[in-house]
């Protein structure tokens, strides 16, 4: 996992709630046993015409997103299906921040598993930064993880909360899995204790 | 100090919880299908890690296969890639596998509560959302994604952040006519997609005792769509009966170490809740979503309500745009909408008592012009079951499609699928814009529900007929 660091970036404007990770990522591209080249399929039923062209109506195919690497959405983003093939997708797109009121539970880990820094704002923050986007399209926002902190031009900017855990593995580009292993002894015991209290799992 | 359930059964898996760190559980069971493990086997190879517990793994295969001409190689190139990738991932690795071709095959959460892979007091995982459905046996089960299945696999633990507690409770009788489905759907209608986010539901009440194993595996699959990581039954004497027995349940002694173990699990008296939701059985009419998610739901009885029908902007918007979706009018009569296609099926509604509700309801009858209904059973053993009872024959005479086991339709990965602007009676979990095939329309009911409606062409008020 690559490190976050602090950017600049243009924020895209997605003012949709509950979009769930079947819009996403359409089931149609799941059958890949590959873990990339997902981010052209991003948004597939909404972002292109039946001919496979851009559909110009679609949020995101707006000139002025074109490079964003913050994406702005409405409440319970990425509800739904536990497929990781969405945050691959988003992140194979270029988006490396979303920023929404909340996102559903395993889509929300699951972003965090693929370097997706996922902030959770109020509903006003939310509403003050979807009017700044929508007034000026293109408008780049800051992020900067290890302070906690968003910068707007408009002075919508804003301190959020993170788990310090979740923080730190961004921020270092660490991997779970190594961080859980240096548990093992502690795993070791566990399993020796768990034999003797219910021997049923283990027969 | 009093315990939920929950609580009890996070407290036994605690393995590590340290200051700065989220706490690892520990993992008991983990299910596995092809679409959601193959980049993690990936990822166990290539950082040279090993599976620690292979007999803690029963794997299937089920949301691309077909479900007919099951004899011939399978036409999607890319498809077959897959289930080529996880025989051969299941093999190298030592892992029990229910290919296409065992008579065990079957959806992943059918399949798992028939050979008694899940007990109580358990914690199960699954790359895949509707693990939620083994709540049912009283057991902490949740889907994760294909990072936490690596991270399964090669620790048997996985950071968790501890869940807040909501106790729904369902007092009173459900109405001969309503199912374990319409109890799911009227309680995401009640709090929404999000109303469970951060939450482990626990289900209790009269109308939860009543419910059979495979009706408590119904409510609890759908808690995923009230937004819940998991939902949670207590055991009775129902669970144990219909574990005792099977493939992978407890024998003699330690049958009866278990039992004493699962009595002891379900929630203290008196043990507090961060949230209580309370509903009237009796009061909850056969469902029928009308929209694109599964809280736009409403009993048959209702009218497709109006956008201005709704006190915030939000829904006010979701709605306008899911009537433009669906194709729908607002204060139209739910019995006015007619229907082009059914199916019958899935992890939530494949159990053998879901194709006797639905059979009780088919028989006799006919399947309305231009409809096409088609039943999926859930596993191989469900389909011989109904076979055994005669109900292929009764859907058979009525007009329907009696297919192989899958996910089939729920999705529509494996080529069963809607094309556009059609519209389904469904027994699936959601209603999603596309989700049985792009500009597909999804209307979730209950299979006595969709049965009905497969005669009449439209909705029908089963209660009336």
């Amino acid at each position: 996992m690559q490190p976050y660091t602090k950017h600049e970036s243009i924020a895209a404007l997605m003012n949709r709630s509950n979009v769930d990770t079947d819009q996403i990522i359409p089931k149609q591209f799941l059958k890949k046993v590959e873990r990339s080249g997902f981010g052209v399929h991003l948004f597939h039923d909404w972002r292109y015409n039946d001919d496979g062209s851009d559909n110009a109506e679609f949020e995101l195919n707006k000139p002025a997103f074109k490079g964003a690497k913050i994406l702005v959405a409405g409440d319970n983003f990425g509800c739904g299906s536990s497929r990781e093939h969405a945050p691959w997708a988003i992140a194979d797109y270029g988006f490396n921040t979303i920023i929404s009121t909340s996102y559903a539970d395993i889509f929300y880990n699951n972003c965090f598993k693929n370097g997706i820094l996922a902030i959770i704002v109020s509903q006003a923050q939310l509403d003050a930064l979807m009017a700044e986007i929508a007034a000026n399209e293109g408008v780049k926002f800051t992020v900067d993880l290890e302070n906690r902190q968003v910068t707007t031009p408009a002075g919508n900017g804003f301190t959020f909360e993170i788990d310090p855990f979740r923080q730190g593995n961004l921020l270092s580009g660490l991997d779970d899995i190594g961080l859980t292993l240096k548990h093992v002894d502690k795993i070791d015991q566990y399993e020796v204790q768990h034999k003797q209290n219910y021997p049923w799992l283990w027969a | 100090m009093k315990k939920t359930m929950y609580e009890k059964i996070w407290d036994s898996h605690l393995v590590v919880d340290v200051e700065g760190q989220a706490p690892l559980i520990y993992v008991d069971r983990h299910l596995m299908h092809e679409v959601t493990s193959p980049q993690a086997f990936e990822g166990l190879k290539i950082s040279g890690r090993k599976v620690r517990n292979p007999h803690s793994i029963l794997a299937t295969m089920d949301h691309c296969v077909p479900t007919k001409n099951r004899n011939l190689p399978i036409a999607d190139l890319i498809a077959r890639k897959q289930i080529e990738t996880m025989a051969e991932n299941c093999l190298e690795n030592g892992l029990n596998l229910y290919d296409m071709k065992s008579p065990n095959n079957g959806v992943i959460h059918v399949v798992v509560p028939e050979h008694g892979f899940v007990h109580p007091g358990m914690v199960v995982v699954c790359g895949d959302s509707h693990t939620a459905t083994h709540g049912a046996f009283g057991a902490l089960a949740f889907g994760i994604g294909t990072s936490e299945v690596e991270h399964v696999m090669a620790t048997q633990t996985l950071p968790q952040k501890k869940s807040k507690t909501m106790l729904v409770q369902v007092n009173g009788e459900l109405s001969k006519y309503s199912t374990a489905k319409d109890i799911a759907l009227a309680i995401i209608g009640k709090i929404g997609t999000a109303g469970g986010t951060g939450y482990v539901i626990e289900y209790a009440g009269d109308a939860i005792k009543a419910l059979s194993m495979e009706g408590r595996m119904t409510l609890c699959n759908m808690a995923i769509e009230a937004g819940a990581r998991a939902g949670l039954v207590a055991p009775d004497e129902k669970t144990y009966e219909y574990l005792n027995g099977k493939e992978f349940a407890p024998k003699s002694a330690l049958w009866e170490q278990a039992l004493a173990y699962w009595k002891s699990l379900p929630s203290d008296a008196g043990a507090e809740f961060d949230t209580v939701i309370t509903l009237n059985a009796a009061d909850i009419a056969p469902q029928v979503s009308w929209g694109t998610s599964p809280e736009q739901v409403i009993g048959v009885d209702a009218f497709v309500p109006a956008p201005e029908s709704f006190d915030n902007e939000g829904k006010r918007k979701a709605c306008e745009s899911a009537l433009a979706y669906m194709g729908l009018t607002p204060n139209m009569p739910i019995t006015d909408i007619k229907i082009d296609y059914v199916f019958i099926g899935s992890c939530t509604n494949g159990r053998i008592e879901d194709f006797r509700s639905a059979a009780e309801v088919a028989k006799g009858t006919k399947v309305a012009d231009g409809v096409t209904a088609i039943v999926v059973p859930g596993s191989y053993h469900v389909k011989e079951q109904a076979e055994k009872e005669g109900l292929d024959k009764i859907f058979i005479d009525a007009g329907w499609e009696w297919r192989e086991p899958g996910c089939s339709m729920c999705l529509a990965m494996n080529g069963d699928e809607l094309s556009k602007g059609q519209r389904c009676a469904s027994t699936s979990n959601r209603n999603f814009e596309g989700r049985q095939g792009k500009g597909g329309r999804t209307h979730l009911v209950s299979p006595a529900m969709a049965a009905a409606a497969a005669a009449a062409g439209h909705f029908v008020d089963i209660r009336n007929l």
